[in-house]
């Protein structure tokens, strides 16, 4: 992740699955301005490739970074979309 | 290239056959006599132009401001095929689609709020099933199966039809209720999820399927 983004909003989907992660990311995206990051919390490993795929197909949000962080007992997939 | 060649091409460039200087001149006089006919042709053929040009960006406009479309046709009314439809149609809309859902004959049953909690999935006649068909067939089967697809369900986290219907119609999928088939199965409007459109009928999912870039049968 570029250390000139802050993240504005985070969305916290952990414990939901298909297509939960993708829909809600949309729907939060809609809130926000010009220049702003969305950060996503998702335990679904599909979010990885889903967020992804969403993201080039979607015109106006660029999707900056995709980390999966090890959270002790499960994966948390961080996901950071910016809106140009 | 040989020697030979670029010889013979030389000289086909000096053919004798190829018009004077006089003959050229009285060839681009008479282009010019025919085109410029009048200042009024060119003038209307200008005119053309822009009228074609202005029609270019409507229609331009059109293609790109109209967002894509996605019609699914969803005719069943199990617990495993409630899911695609809904899944499907939730997501092109988060991908920016337009998104019509019709529900027909046993697809009704995801849309009706009560029986949609409570839909059922049958091992019989499904190979992938774990028991033989004569087990499968016996009464109280269809309970059990349910049963196991409804914890599966719940333990990978996957989302109830119920709520898969209420963030379908928050990202604004159009789901839509047969009428024919709601007066064939005796149901009542009121029977459905709010924000279900009734009233419709196969012409008019037809209509929207003419228009739509994807078109589904589930």
């Amino acid at each position: 992740m570029s250390i000139d983004t802050e993240v504005t909003e985070t969305l916290d989907v952990k414990g939901l699955n298909c297509p939960m992660p993708v829909v809600q990311t949309k729907q939060a995206v809609d809130e926000l301005g010009p220049g702003e990051t969305l950060e996503v919390l998702a335990t679904d490993s599909g979010s990885m490739s889903d967020i992804d795929g969403w993201a080039s197909t979607t015109e106006g949000v660029e999707l900056v970074d995709q980390v999966a962080a090890d959270g002790g007992s499960e994966t948390v997939y961080k996901h950071y979309v910016q809106v140009e | 290239m040989s020697t030979d060649d670029t010889a013979a091409a030389e000289s086909a460039a000096d053919d004798p056959s190829e018009p004077d200087a006089d003959d050229t001149a009285e060839l681009d006089a008479e282009a010019a006599d025919t085109v410029g006919t009048s200042a009024d042709e060119v003038a209307r053929l200008e005119a053309r132009i822009d009228e074609l040009e202005s029609e270019l960006s409507t229609v331009r406009n059109e293609v790109d401001g109209d967002p894509q479309k996605m019609v699914i046709i969803a005719t069943k009314g199990t617990l495993d095929m409630a899911y695609p439809p809904l899944i499907l149609a939730s997501t092109a809309a988060a991908f920016g689609y337009d998104v019509t859902v019709f529900h027909t004959f046993w697809g009704l049953e995801i849309l009706h709020e009560e029986h949609s909690k409570d839909l059922k999935l049958s091992s019989v006649g499904n190979p992938n099933m774990p028991m033989p068909n004569a087990v499968a067939a016996l009464p109280g089967m269809d309970a059990v199966t349910t049963r196991l697809m409804g914890k599966r369900i719940a333990d990978n986290d996957v989302a109830s039809v119920a709520e898969l219907i209420e963030t379908s119609l928050d990202v604004g999928v159009d789901l839509q209720a047969c009428q024919m088939t709601i007066d064939l199965l005796d149901y009542d409007e009121a029977d459905f999820y709010d924000g279900v459109t009734t009233g419709v009928g196969a012409a008019s999912a037809f209509q929207e399927m003419v228009d739509a870039d994807i078109q589904l049968l589930v």
